[in-house]
């Protein structure tokens, strides 16, 4: 990773002299980075209870879409899985296809208890941690979360994201994956 | 006052003398002379159905029949006796106390606001007639059944699990069936989705919810142990003295002895 202090030089510049043109130089991982960590599209993607904490963040009152959060009906238009709910292990064949289908770079947001470890459903039928299933960026806790720590994670997510080159193949892989 | 108890070896005297609440039986009456309820059993009788038992439990009559007359039976409870909606249809597993299944129809007779449940009990290599043609919500009851007792239906139009996948192993709704899954079903979705192969690099599944692996440095903070995100877990090791696991080892399984359901399934 690049120091922080070469990021980014902003020059003072004379309009009369340089045609009226602000320059600012920056690297092409920190501007790639600033594009894709400013624009995260999740899947709209409920599974259960957690998918109305989801729906509340996009709507009015906690309004993700200044954060340029826009909730996506398509896989192939999403950058973020949000696993929000409980997945059954019937349900698990169809959660891995739509992470296929995504177009790399993607990340993966697990959002409550039953995402993370299968929470309370300590049953046959429920998979225990969507981590089996997909290779996951952030893990937040709560039933429900409320949606601030939805939007938190997000923000957590940009960090990474802006942390990380912005060659997908550089960034250590996730266990499986 | 409070009331004295004598306190003398009262440490050696167990609290709870009923230590494991034994539910009530709810009681079964005798089915009134006169009642509705009796022209419903006088009824079934007159058409040739053999009645075991007839009683009221909870206001509601139940009459066990035998399960070869359960499609004759219910013609008569519908058509005859305005039985008109079946609100349940499922079985309940006496395998272990009786080798057999309890197949049970709540029925309701919304003229007369009564409900009435046909009880009758099938071994377990039997099967039963589907009452689909007489009650349409059976078509998905008996599925259900099927999907979660393995009861076979004779006859229905489209007998396939409901609420499990179709390829699943076993019937959870037994009672010898364990709460946490078999063998197939904790690797179901890795076999299904990368195969069996990847068991290994996915391992089994961790069930006991406090778990917490203490040199985990990318997926859990260490409250006061602060440590760079990813650092080195055998430096963390070094540094600190290790403590045993604390959680319990009830829940996890040793899937590396292999079982001999795992040798067929390979």
């Amino acid at each position: 990773m690049e120091k922080r202090s070469v990021r980014m030089a902003q020059h003072q510049v004379n309009y009369a002299s340089s045609a009226g043109l602000p320059v600012a130089l920056t690297t092409a991982d920190h501007l790639i980075n600033w594009g894709r960590s400013n624009s995260l599209w999740p899947l709209t993607y409920g599974l259960a209870c957690c998918a109305i904490e989801m729906m509340a963040s996009g709507a009015s009152r906690f309004d993700f879409d200044r954060m340029g959060v826009i909730f996506r009906a398509s896989p192939r238009q999403a950058d973020v899985m949000i696993l929000a709910g409980t997945l059954t292990k019937k349900h698990a064949e169809f959660t891995r296809r739509l992470y296929d289908q995504m177009a790399e770079p993607k990340w993966v947001i697990s959002m409550g208890s039953c995402a993370n470890t299968g929470g309370m459903f300590n049953t046959y039928s429920i998979v225990q941690g969507v981590d089996r299933i997909v290779p996951v960026d952030i893990y937040l806790p709560g039933c429900a979360p409320r949606p601030e720590t939805l939007q938190y994670a997000m923000m957590m997510l940009q960090k990474k994201i802006r942390r990380e080159s912005a060659n997908m193949n550089k960034n250590k892989k996730q266990r499986f994956i | 006052m409070r009331r004295y108890t004598p306190k003398d070896n009262v440490q050696a005297k167990a609290k709870y003398t009923d230590r494991f609440w034994v539910a009530p039986r709810v009681p079964h009456e005798e089915v009134e002379e006169g009642s509705f309820f009796a022209s419903v059993v006088d009824e079934l009788k007159n058409s040739g159905i053999e009645i075991l038992d007839s009683y009221i439990e909870l206001g509601q009559l139940v009459v066990k029949i035998k399960p070869e007359q359960n499609v004759d039976a219910l013609k008569v409870m519908k058509e005859k006796k305005c039985f008109k909606m079946c609100s349940e249809l499922s079985a309940v597993d006496y395998l272990a106390q009786d080798g057999e299944f309890e197949i049970f129809y709540q029925l309701l007779n919304l003229d007369e606001a009564k409900r009435a449940r046909v009880i009758t009990r099938i071994k377990k290599d039997e099967s039963i007639e589907t009452v689909e043609n007489i009650y349409r919500m059976a078509n998905f009851a008996e599925r259900e059944m099927f999907d979660m007792f393995g009861i076979y239906v004779n006859n229905h139009s489209y007998l396939k699990r409901i609420l499990m996948p179709d390829d699943w192993e076993g019937h959870p709704l037994l009672k010898t069936y364990p709460l946490q899954g078999d063998e197939a079903a904790s690797w179901y979705e890795v076999d299904k989705i990368f195969g069996k192969e990847y068991r290994d690099i996915i391992g089994p599944e961790l069930r006991d919810p406090a778990r917490i692996d203490r040199y985990d440095t990318q997926r859990f903070a260490r409250v006061g142990k602060e440590v760079p995100f990813g650092a080195d877990p055998e430096l963390i090791e070094k540094t600190e003295t290790p403590i045993e696991d604390r959680y319990s080892k009830t829940f996890l399984t040793d899937y590396t002895k292999g079982s001999k359901e795992l040798e067929n399934r390979r």
